[in-house]
């Protein structure tokens, strides 16, 4: 007990958490916005309540009037349609900001991040890494692309009102811009096991300059796509069936990033980050058009944070990585209605942006 | 307490359904659907002081940021079975399986439910279900939380999860028997004249709740076996190392689980209603609204599972349909809420044990389904997703709203149901310590979470102390105030004063026959000739349990 008194903190009581983010302000004013409609809809059935217990309470020497109020459409409807306007009020409201967090911006800082129970490893471009720790420029958007080794987990920072969840076997991203230097906590908020309340960390956010120099600091040689040039060549080995003149033994993986693929069993694809993901993972769950199923999963042989690397080095290779939050709108290829012969690759630089085989 | 005779004559007189066979066989075999209410009655009792026990140590170990007082595994066990205790084998089975059990029959003049033995059945698939999950608990507990999320449940804990799983997949299907067995008795077993719309509003929610249990409770057991499938024989359901996909079970699991707030919910509005109208000796204000209410909220109830879902990765137009339904549901509850305020206009109040829980009831889950809206609002529920906001607002419609409508409704039926009348002083002060615990207990937990401190933490930042420290001190207030009932209630069986037929002076057909009830319900099968709530107007409010209660307003005639 006398542990209980010592360890309370020097009574810094606050009602709000830290605004730190280009969107945190604007989720407190829609959430001031709720709190005051609710505590007047709360305000007065309280007032009611109790001004009708006080005012008709039962009184035996007095006759109650005869009364009749049994029912009431034009008081119905009338609390139909106001709840029914606020709450609509709150749909769009709260859809167009949610739009907002969801919409990558395009000159985002990407950060990787892989979960496992019970910690956050993360690395930035240019290759350093870190663990339960993000160190971030203040006033830039980040991005993260995020990947769980095992369970669900959830990368939440109250201060800047950002939740996602971090799935195994599929990439989720969120992004933030931070405005305030300093250092915010990093929950898991998705239970995920016996250390789930220890899988946190912090987020510190720097000056550009001092974020410039922490990068720097790191014993880091390769960014994210060397690293992954590296094994795209070497230990992964793609590179002796996914090349230019890789023929039949695979697809030349030039421009693919973005595109439509037609598989297959018909179906239609976009590469986007998750279908490369997969291709690498379990090449037999979508076999590409005019190909035979030669390609090996690589599905335990390399890790997650390879894989990112890998992805980040394929979406290098045909400069199609400028714009990664618009895939699906790229033209789709020709669907494949000849013979595999006319599947050879071709020289990429004199085809249109999209439109490989 | 001594001046009381000890043989009360107007109790043993005649026999009623207590009175008839006093051997454990008597009650363990029994088919009449008040004594099933009953054992219902003290099984539920059991697990929710189990269950509530489980809360005590979560609340004591958040005392002090660093969890001092159990480890991580222990602590992650606590909250798991809880949540499952609370929810599978007290909430759900509450209002209904006690209550409904009791008072429907009763209410729409039949002598029994359509199905005697399938609800005794229903009773022993529940001990059943909760044996399994009781042995899961003495065999070491089970650390995945109520909601079994995978792949955390499906491969990664080694604690028992099948075991406890199959005894919440068995306690489902007592649901679906019961379920099963209302519906039945509400469309062929209505006494001569007991017309759709004069049916009492608590019958029309539990026919509502019903209608959930049987649609949707399927779905919950599918799941479950698909979990314990994935489990025990490694077969990819979930899991993506083994090819499955971890949000199937979160939509799987919220199909069922969101209708199941309603399951838990309706039933207890619908006490609300019966004990508004009493104590405030009015008809119930718009009962076409209140009662279709009930039936949007269950139907609707299936539409909207993926608001658990906006930030699980499921994609942003899911996220704006599920907003948008999530929204609609608030109309129905809000209409109700309206409708019992305004029940209370130009009424005679009186302020008995049940009314003051009726007041309760509304303020707690007034603020319980406002604070929902927040949840429902996307980008405010990105942030207190998953933080202890949620576990607040939840806590107010499930203890702010069903234990409340579930309190009330047990002191309000109590003479009812066992002939006597509890101590009215300390009712009242057991309802007001429960109200004052409850909210210093969750209100707190409010502002924590917008804070954002995860639910599910048993290590926290220090910053978060005080209001945590709020929190618990509310707690041990709660626990008073819902010790206090188990004891005064026991007390009553023995000393309370007989109550009569009618002490509220009650317009339900429930009220029209001895208390207890014989147990064939009825002498005769009454014909119903008025709609419910026919109290008279400016009828005065007798009080003692000696009153006739004839003076009410007899809504029936007897053939
Ligand atoms: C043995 C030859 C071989 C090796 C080695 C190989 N692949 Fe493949 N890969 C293929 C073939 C054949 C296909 C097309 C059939 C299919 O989809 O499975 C393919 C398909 C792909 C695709 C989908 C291409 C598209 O157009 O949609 C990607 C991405 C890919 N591989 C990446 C890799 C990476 C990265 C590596 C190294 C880690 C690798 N591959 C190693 C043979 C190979
Ligand atoms: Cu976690
Ligand atoms: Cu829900």
């Amino acid at each position: 007990m006398s542990k209980l008194f010592t360890a309370l903190p020097s009574l810094q009581f606050r009602l709000m958490p830290e605004d730190a983010s280009s969107i945190s302000g604007r989720v407190d004013a829609l959430y001031y916005f709720l709190v005051a409609v609710s505590t007047f809809f709360a305000g007065l059935i309280f007032v009611l309540v109790l001004y009708f217990a006080l005012r008709y309470r039962h009184r035996p020497e007095v006759q109650q009037p005869a009364t009749s109020h049994t029912g009431n459409l034009k008081l119905e409807i009338t609390w139909i349609v106001i709840p029914f306007v606020l709450v609509m009020i709150m749909f769009g409201w709260g859809a167009k900001l949610f739009v907002e967090m969801r919409t990558m911006p395009p000159d985002a800082l990407e950060v990787f991040v892989v979960g496992k129970q019970w910690m956050w490893k993360l690395q930035h471009p240019n290759g350093r890494r870190e663990i339960n720790e993000l160190h971030v420029p203040v006033g830039r958007p980040v991005m993260l692309r995020m990947i769980s080794e095992d369970v669900i987990h959830s990368f939440y920072v109250p201060a800047f009102r950002m939740k996602q969840d971090v799935l195994p076997g599929y990439y989720t991203t969120a992004w933030f811009e931070a405005q305030k230097t300093g250092r915010y906590h990093l929950f898991c908020a998705e239970y995920c096991g016996t250390e789930h309340s220890s899988m946190i960390g912090q987020v510190i956010v720097m000056e550009q300059e001092d974020y410039q120099r922490w990068l720097a600091g790191g014993d880091t040689e390769r960014s994210v796509i060397e690293l992954g040039q590296e094994l795209f060549t070497g230990k992964g080995s793609c590179r002796t069936c996914h090349s230019p003149d890789s023929g039949p033994r695979g697809p030349d993986l030039t421009g693919l990033y973005g595109t439509t693929v037609h598989l297959q069993d018909g179906r239609k694809v976009t590469a986007d980050e998750n279908y490369l993901r997969e291709s690498i993972l379990r090449p037999g769950n979508k076999i590409v058009f005019g190909y035979e199923s030669l390609m090996p999963p690589y599905e335990g042989q390399l890790s997650e944070e390879e894989v990112l690397q890998l992805i980040a080095y394929i979406k290098t290779l045909g400069g199609t990585e400028a714009a990664p939050g618009s895939p699906a709108t790229r033209p789709a290829r020709e669907p494949p209605t000849t013979a595999p012969a006319a599947m050879q690759p071709t020289s990429p630089s004199t085809q249109p942006a999209g439109a490989r085989r | 307490m001594t001046t009381i005779p000890i043989d009360e004559p107007r109790i043993e007189q005649h026999s009623n359904y207590l009175t008839n066979g006093y051997s454990v066989k008597s009650w363990l075999l029994t088919t009449d659907h008040k004594r099933i209410a009953l054992l219902y009655l003290i099984t539920i009792t059991l697990f929710f002081f189990l269950g509530g026990a489980f809360a005590v140590l979560i609340r004591l170990d958040l005392m002090t940021p660093a969890g001092d007082l159990m480890r991580d595994e222990t602590y992650n066990k606590m909250f798991t079975m809880h949540g499952i205790i609370m929810v599978f084998f007290f909430l759900i089975p509450a209002v209904p399986a006690v209550l409904g059990n009791f008072l429907i029959p009763l209410m729409i003049g039949a002598r029994d439910l359509a199905f005697p033995r399938i609800n005794l059945l229903s009773w022993y698939v529940f001990v059943i279900g909760g044996l399994f999950t009781l042995a899961s608990v003495a065999s070491g507990g089970v650390d995945t939380g109520w909601t079994f999320y995978t792949p955390y449940s499906s491969t990664y804990a080694n604690t028992h999860v099948v075991l406890a799983a199959l005894g919440v997949f068995i306690t489902g299907f007592s649901s679906i028997l019961t379920g099963l067995n209302f519906i039945v008795t509400v469309h062929t077993m209505r006494a001569p004249g007991m017309t759709w719309f004069r049916l009492p509003l608590f019958v029309w929610a539990n026919y509502a709740t019903s209608l959930i249990m049987i649609l949707g409770t399927p779905v919950l057991a599918v799941t479950i076996v698909l979990v314990a499938i994935e489990r025990i024989f490694g077969v990819g359901i979930f899991d993506p190392k083994l090819g499955g996909d971890p949000l199937l079970f979160q939509h799987l699991f919220w199909f069922y689980s969101h209708p199941a707030v309603y399951i838990m919910i309706l039933p207890s509005m619908g006490v609300i209603s019966e004990l508004v109208t009493c104590f405030s000796r009015k008809r119930i204000f718009g009962y076409g609204f209140v009662a279709v209410s009930s039936l949007l909220i269950a139907v609707y109830g299936f539409l909207v599972w993926g608001h658990h879902m906006f930030v699980s990765g499921q994609s942003v137009y899911a996220g704006m349909i599920f907003s948008f339904l999530s929204f609609f549901v608030a109309i129905p509850s809000a209409i109700k809420v309206f409708n019992w305020t305004a029940t209370l206009y130009k009424g005679s109040i009186s302020y008995q044990t049940p009314m003051l829980y009726v007041f309760g009831f509304i303020g707690l889950f007034a603020i319980g389904g406002l604070t929902g809206l927040f949840l429902a609002t996307l980008a405010v529920d990105v942030h207190v997703h998953d933080t202890y906001f949620i576990v607040a607002h939840f806590h107010y419609i499930m203890v702010g709203g069903v234990v409340m409508g579930y309190l009330g409704g047990i002191h309000f039926w109590w003479p009812k149901i066992t002939g006597r009348m509890y101590p009215e002083g300390w009712a009242k002060l057991a309802a007001l310590i429960i109200f004052v615990g409850f909210n210093l207990t969750f209100f707190p937990q409010f502002l924590l979470g917008y804070l954002g401190m995860p639910r599910r933490y048993h290590v926290y930042p220090e910053e978060f102390q005080i209001l945590n420290v709020m929190s618990s001190a509310g707690a041990s207030i709660l626990g008073v105030g819902y010790l206090l009932p188990l004891v005064y209630l026991f007390w009553s069986l023995r000393w309370g004063p007989a109550a009569g037929p009618n002490p509220w002076a009650a317009a339900g057909l429930e009220w029209q026959t001895s208390s207890p009830p014989p147990t064939e319900n009825f002498e005769k099968i009454p014909i119903v000739t008025q709609e419910a709530y026919a109290y008279s107007e400016g009828s005065g409010f007798p009080v003692s349990p000696e009153a006739d209660y004839k003076e009410g307003g007899s809504p029936v005639v007897h053939s």
